[in-house]
């Protein structure tokens, strides 16, 4: 295409360099930075805020290996790791909602869909209430208990292949047999465990610390760049599943591929944090409307539930009344947007 | 069949196809819940001999049994047939209404709505028994079944999608602060989880009293919009060619349905799956026939009820699954054994 202008019907920013050139949106790209702002800026707010209050020159100072004692472990080894881990984790669960949307062609679809959270609830409930485990057991059975659900729902779901439809409903009803049997579990236990058990189940960053950051974040790191890796056959299934076998996606392996990365990312939060609902819902669906793209982009989704979770987390611990769980906040606020969303959209179409 | 019957010379003296079939069908279900109505009061911790029960209603004495039966089996039962009554109609009501095959009175934010003023009577008014619950969980579904039908409503009317929709939003958003309430407050989250798990055990009969008047005019109104419903299947356009007043009818169903799903919510706590599942099963049964539909559902939904009811009795004997879990469980199988036929039934 020597010389000639290609239309893309929006504008872009072209980067070259010798044999590589990156192609990029102008408008996402914008965005992304705005986001990336956001999100350290909120940051910077949550290292500074609590109980014990320092000043941005403190936290930098900490931060760059200038402080020690008191202020050194609050920042680096207190807030530091829940920033970090609100924003990684919100990250994976951004791309892990928009694979599934872009692969669902459902605005509404979620690792959640297909029982994932309910599962995993339920492998917990199993470690924290009959076992009485430690922290690796509880991530052990919400991992397996997870994994074991999403497997269930797409076995039950396939019949010459799995249809986006059919999933969707299979997924409802094994979500809420677990549903009910979480119910009965948490009926069955003391008072107390069973109120510890309900905390984890609406997610939240409580004691995360570095370890666990770690772990989760070298898991998401590799997820992320599978997740990057597939955008390109993901683009094309959302065209539908003849015109992307036409084009040479091999179709059931694709999509069967996208749903391990997609429950994997989920997975990954959920083990360290509980099952943190909404932000893999929200965060394509406001990347897509900040970002005025026409379908689901990877980059603008991730960097959304990145900032979603850490604003939740932070109205979680410092705004509300008395500490809650970082999902309580999410689902509010995630009920409220899709609300807001709803009622607007309804007024444009009069 | 409607268009096949427009095209005989006379519609009116031609027997409709299989109405025969149901009818039959009708006397079935009606003999099995009279079966599981005199099984609930015979089997549980102790099982009671049929002759007991007998005496019992008729020749009432000072005997363990007996009191038994009285002051728990009795009532238990009552409010089972009730409430599958008031639920099995709900659904099939909500389903003609929103015309989705996953409708489920929940999604109306019936249960969100019951749940949440139930949250609020015990963790903030400290109102322990059930019958005090009662009018806040009927409250709640009632006004939070208003709010999204305000919020899903367009100029135009309502649209299906976007009513499913709001029922979602506000679910999500009283989930959130209800289960804000009940993590800081233990009396709370201790009454929730009872009372959302959805049982029929514990309710005194006299509870069913206020809330049968409401159930009544309900069941008037189903009946009404029996007809209109069916023109409305076809599209408000052809609905209202042949004399129906759509958006009338929708708010009259609605109405109806509200009062149905959160009388037997308030009663019984959420229960799953019996107002999605029974109205396919009808469905299935006699086809695209609304009235027939209502028919089924009202017997239909007891007998699920019902008999998950005594199955939460004898799975784990001598302790007892609540009647919520045990519909769950007993309904997604069918749900996913639904959609994995060739052709789901789309509404």
């Amino acid at each position: 295409m020597s010389g000639a202008r290609v239309d893309f019907g929006r504008r872009v920013l072209v980067l070259r360099r010798r044999r590589i050139a990156v192609r990029l949106d102008r408008r996402s790209a914008v965005v992304c930075a705005l986001l990336t702002l956001a999100a350290a800026g909120t940051a910077a707010l949550a290292l500074t805020t609590g109980s014990y209050h320092l000043g941005t020159g403190q936290v930098l100072a900490a931060l760059t290996g200038g402080e020690t004692g008191l202020v050194h472990d609050i920042v680096v080894e207190w807030r530091l790791p829940r920033v970090a881990a609100a924003l990684i984790f919100g990250a994976a669960l951004g791309v892990s909602g928009a694979v599934f949307q872009s692969m669902l062609r459902n605005p509404l679809a979620d690792p959640g869909i297909i029982g994932f959270s309910q599962g995993s609830y339920t492998g917990a409930l199993l470690v924290i209430l009959i076992i009485d485990g430690g922290y690796w057991q509880l991530v052990g059975g919400a991992l397996a208990g997870g994994m074991a659900t999403a497997l269930a729902v797409y076995v039950l779901a396939y019949r010459r292949g799995v249809q986006g439809f059919r999933l969707i409903v299979v997924g409802i009803g094994v979500s809420a047999v677990l549903e009910s049997l979480n119910v009965w579990l948490i009926l069955q236990a003391e008072l107390e465990q069973a109120m510890a058990a309900a905390a984890w189940g609406a997610g939240s960053l409580n004691g995360v610390a570095w370890d666990q950051v770690a772990t989760g974040g070298a898991c998401i790191t590799v997820l992320l760049l599978v997740a990057g890796a597939a955008s390109r056959p993901m683009r094309q299934l959302e065209l539908g599943d003849d015109a992307a076998a036409a084009q040479g996606v091999p179709v059931s392996s694709t999509r069967l591929g996208l749903i391990v990365v997609g429950v994997a990312l989920t997975a990954t939060v959920t083990a360290a944090s509980g099952p943190i609902a909404f932000i893999s819902l929200l965060a394509p669906q406001i990347a897509r409307r900040l970002a005025r793209t026409a379908g689901i982009t990877l980059v603008p989704a991730a960097l959304t539930g990145a900032l979603l979770c850490l604003v939740a987390d932070y109205i979680a611990q410092h705004v509300a009344p008395t500490p809650l769980p970082v999902g309580v906040v999410t689902v509010i606020l995630g009920g409220g947007y899709l609300g807001r969303l709803l009622f607007t959209e309804a007024r444009r179409r009069l | 069949m409607t268009a096949l019957a427009l095209r005989r010379d006379d519609p009116g003296t031609v027997p409709v196809p299989g109405s025969r079939r149901r009818s039959i069908g009708l006397a079935v279900a009606l003999g099995t819940l009279l079966l599981l109505l005199v099984l609930s009061v015979m089997v549980g911790s102790t099982a009671i001999a049929p002759s007991v029960v007998w005496d019992a209603l008729f020749h009432p004495a000072a005997d363990i049994d007996q009191f038994a039966i009285r002051d728990y089996r009795l009532p238990r039962t009552v409010v089972g047939l009730v409430v599958g009554v008031a639920l099995g109609v709900a659904g099939a009501l909500n389903q003609a209404v929103t015309r989705n095959p996953l409708a489920d009175p929940g999604i109306l934010g019936v249960h969100a709505g019951a749940s949440f003023a139930v949250t609020v009577a015990v963790g903030l008014f400290g109102i322990r028994d059930i019958g005090g619950y009662l009018w806040f969980a009927f409250a709640g579904a009632l006004i939070v079944t208003l709010m999204v039908l305000a919020l899903g409503s367009t100029r135009q009317g309502q649209s299906p999608v976007v009513m499913v929709l709001a029922g979602v939003c506000v679910g999500a958003v009283l989930r959130g602060a209800g289960s804000a309430l009940e993590l800081t407050n233990p009396a709370a989250f201790d009454a929730m989880r009872s009372w959302n798990a959805g049982s029929i055990v514990g309710r005194p009969v006299d509870l069913l009293w206020p809330v049968l008047p409401f159930f009544a005019v309900a069941l008037v109104l189903a009946v009404a919009v029996s007809g209109p419903l069916d023109a409305m299947a076809l599209g408000d356009e052809l609905a209202a060619a042949q004399g129906v007043r759509p958006a009338v009818t929708r708010i009259l169903a609605i109405v109806a349905l509200t009062l149905l799903a959160g009388g037997g919510t308030a009663i019984a706590g959420p229960i799953a799956f019996v107002g999605l599942m029974v109205p396919h099963v009808a469905r299935w049964i006699v086809g695209p026939h609304q009235r027939w539909i209502f028919a089924y559902s009202l017997l239909l939904a007891p007998i699920l009820l019902l008999a998950s009811d005594i199955l939460g009795r004898v799975v784990m004997h001598p302790s007892e699954i609540p009647v919520g879990v045990v519909t769950a469980f007993v309904g997604a199988p069918v749900l996913i054994a639904l959609v994995r036929r060739s052709k789901a039934s789309g509404l």
